[in-house]
């Protein structure tokens, strides 16, 4: 034994659940090995689950973004910033898709795992965290299909997709900010729902409605013409200069958030510290509630 | 000072009988609303008014002890003494309401065969899943594979997924992980039930190995054999309160023996699970023709239940559920249904025949109920240990046979007649 042990020195001390900063990060270092475990766990089971298997990652947002441009562009036909529809639907679409699954996983972080969370003690942050992982892995995916398909269409004449090279080298950047909103807003319904159940069934409604707020479906210059007095409210939701800026980054339509964006990533901040304070409160008591 | 692996220092921990059960945001909104106009919460049951409304319990209080290395400890108490509260408290899986838990080292819990076993994953993948769930990383968990899948013994298995795994095999991959930790400190709580024998005194001999190494094991289980086998120390909790502390057949002496074999009993203060016993209440027992709870076979048993009662109920019943050692129901009987009013306290004289229970130790769990032969039962009222009594053997009762409640279990039947 080393020699802290013999200056009576404890390697953990257990107490009363109490102050707000009490938070376990040099935990979730060590147990950094779980955190990708559990990503290839989450992976090997979409795999053997599903009939398709990770054919899903590829399937949803194709079908998703064929609808979109279908009802939204040809039916009614919205403008798309004179990019190729399809292109610019599919951008907005697999953005959200990933920033809505990293929310709505991980805001079921207790109820799904209190079974597991009842019998072991790990930092409970690994769920989350290899959630938003596992989630980034498939964005990549959706990644690829989506170059291939700018690819398809920037070999076409006219294409009007003039992808800006600066702002793509910044796609991590929107990721992993696109990622840590996803993941404060799921801990901190997660760590609400404990004591509120149905504020879960809020969750999968209120992402649908939170989607039309942000520019997905159409183009935030319809906000600019329409609703010019408005622009500025529009702007606060932080998700709308990320995925502005993704399209601006790739396909090169006009952005209108440039000053919003540090708002954004201020907003981003605050969501994940709230979310890692109340998460880290709740985790050490919600087995006495569940 | 140099060997102490653990220090529980004035542990308490405090439910809220309330908070247990998750509420609706919708619950509480109407309940606010409706205190803001000065009306009745409708979310208050009915009945329980004001005295479930805040009511607390205290599931372990102000308990102490240290582990030291080499300890094998065995943790004893009746159902609800406390004894997972505290194992769930060393495993910071709750945290306590006051004290604090010093550790040293490692804790490897085993609170439950398998946790986060995974059905689809092979055994390979799940052993090092579970063993990062458990605090190993890869690199400790590859240097042991080894020896867990040795250990295991199903390596033919290893690469085919848990789901097809026998319940028995599950149980012995599972712990050779939680085994193989290197833990300082090893909780087993009541997981070596599943497995066949030969396992079980493998897993036995492995806890006790680890306990020799310098290391501690703490023990929960309803088990004596094993206790007796495997711990050199032992304590014991009564209702949250550490009562004893030393040798391990003292404390299997409390558990099994007199404390909980008393011929009268407070009722009242017995902690109930879930809400019960708010409208009707068992108050406490007396057991009238014994001494010592111990009974000769197809004796009768005779006793009288004081309760109270706040709602008139025209078709009460005492039901009476019979378990043996180790909490597994045998058999059910019941009054004929009486009537009682509201506020009434009342005493029953009742006497349960007791033939046909073979001899071995027993545990009485009662119940107050009402239910037509047809309808739904309501439970008022349930205790799960009332108190445990004993039938003793007469060899002479059974054609010289002595009873082996292992292999013949609890009931004895008539003797076969030959026509």
């Amino acid at each position: 034994m080393d020699r802290r042990d013999r200056n009576n020195s404890w390697d953990m001390v257990i107490r009363p659940r109490k102050g707000w900063f009490d938070i376990d990060f040099k935990g979730l270092v060590r147990y950094r090995d779980l955190i990708l475990l559990m990503v290839k766990r989450n992976f090997t089971i979409l795999y053997k689950q599903t009939i398709l298997g990770p054919a899903w990652v590829i399937i949803q947002p194709l079908l998703t973004t064929l609808v979109f441009t279908v009802v939204f562009g040809n039916l009614a036909g919205l403008p798309t910033d004179g990019v190729p529809k399809f292109l610019f639907y599919m951008a907005g679409n697999i953005m959200w898709h990933f920033f809505s699954q990293c929310l709505t996983v991980t805001s079921e972080t207790f109820v799904k795992n209190s079974k597991l969370f009842g019998k072991v003690y790990f930092p409970r942050l690994v769920m989350p965290i290899s959630t938003v992982l596992t989630e980034m892995i498939n964005f990549a995916v959706q990644f690829v299909l989506f170059i291939i398909f700018i690819a398809i269409y920037a070999a076409r004449p006219d294409s009007g997709v003039s992808p800006n090279w600066q702002l793509i080298a910044l796609t991590p950047l929107m990721l992993i900010q696109l990622g840590i909103l996803g993941l404060g807003f799921g801990i901190i319904i997660s760590a609400l729902t404990t004591k509120y159940r149905d504020l879960a069934m809020l969750v999968s409604f209120g992402v649908h409605l939170w989607m039309y707020a942000t520019p997905v479906t159409y183009s935030t210059s319809m906000i600019a013409d329409k609703y010019p007095q408005l622009l500025g409210a529009y702007m606060l939701n932080p998700i709308t200069p990320i995925i502005e800026l993704f399209r601006a980054a790739y396909l090169g339509v006009p952005r209108y958030s440039y000053g919003y964006s540090l708002l954004s990533v201020i907003v981003t901040a605050v969501v994940l510290i709230v979310g890692v304070i109340l998460f880290s409160r709740v985790e050490k008591t919600f087995m006495d509630t569940v | 000072m140099a060997d102490r692996v653990l220090e529980i220092d004035g542990v308490s921990k405090q439910y809220r009988l309330g908070a247990i059960g998750g509420g609706t945001l919708h619950g509480d909104l109407t309940s606010w609303f409706a205190r803001m106009r000065g009306k009745e919460d409708p979310n208050v049951k009915i009945g329980k008014e004001h005295i479930a409304h805040n009511e607390k319990f205290w599931a372990l209080k102000d308990v102490r002890f240290n582990v030291d290395r080499g300890d094998a400890l065995a943790l004893l108490g009746r159902n609800g003494a406390g004894k997972s509260t505290m194992l769930k408290l060393i495993s910071r899986i709750t945290a306590p309401t006051e004290g604090e838990i010093r550790i040293r080292g490692r804790v490897a819990s085993l609170l439950e065969i398998g946790t986060g076993f995974h059905p689809e994953l092979t055994g390979r993948e799940n052993i090092f899943l579970n063993g990062a769930i458990l605090g190993m990383n890869r690199a400790e968990t590859s240097r042991k594979l080894r020896e867990i899948i040795e250990f295991s013994e199903i390596e033919q298995f290893v690469d085919t997924p848990v789901k097809r795994y026998s319940s028995g095999m599950y149980v012995k991959l599972a712990f050779a992980v939680a085994a193989h930790l290197d833990p300082d400190v090893m909780i087993c709580d009541e997981v070596l039930a599943v497995g066949d024998l030969a396992f079980q005194q493998k897993c036995l001999t492995k806890m006790a190995d680890i306990a020799r190494d310098g290391r501690a094991v703490i023990y929960v289980s309803h088990n004596m054999r094993t206790v007796s086998q495997l711990c050199n120390r032992g304590l014991y909790l009564d209702a949250g309160h550490l009562t004893y502390d030393g040798s391990v057949e003292h404390a299997m002496e409390l558990y099994g023996g007199s404390s909980a074999r008393s011929v009268s009993r407070n009722l009242d203060e017995v902690p109930r699970t879930k809400d019960r016993g708010d409208t009707m209440r068992m108050l406490s027992i007396h057991f009238e023709n014994t001494q010592s709870l111990e009974y000769e076979m197809d004796t009768a048993m005779e006793f009288s239940l004081t309760c109270i009662s706040h709602i008139p109920e025209p078709r009460l019943r005492v039901r009476l559920i019979l378990q043996n050692s180790i909490a597994t129901p045998i058999a059910m009987t019941q009054t004929e249904p009486f009537e009682v009013a509201a506020e009434e306290t009342f005493t029953r004289r009742i006497r349960f025949p007791l033939d046909g229970v073979a001899p071995g130790e027993y545990v009485i769990k009662m119940s107050l109920i009402s239910g037509t032969p047809r309808g739904t039962t309501a439970y008022y009222d349930t205790i799960v240990d009332v108190s445990r009594f004993i039938i003793t053997d007469d060899p002479a009762l059974n054609a010289g046979f002595v009873w082996s409640e292992r292999l013949w279990g609890n009931i004895r039947l008539k003797p076969l007649e030959m026509q």
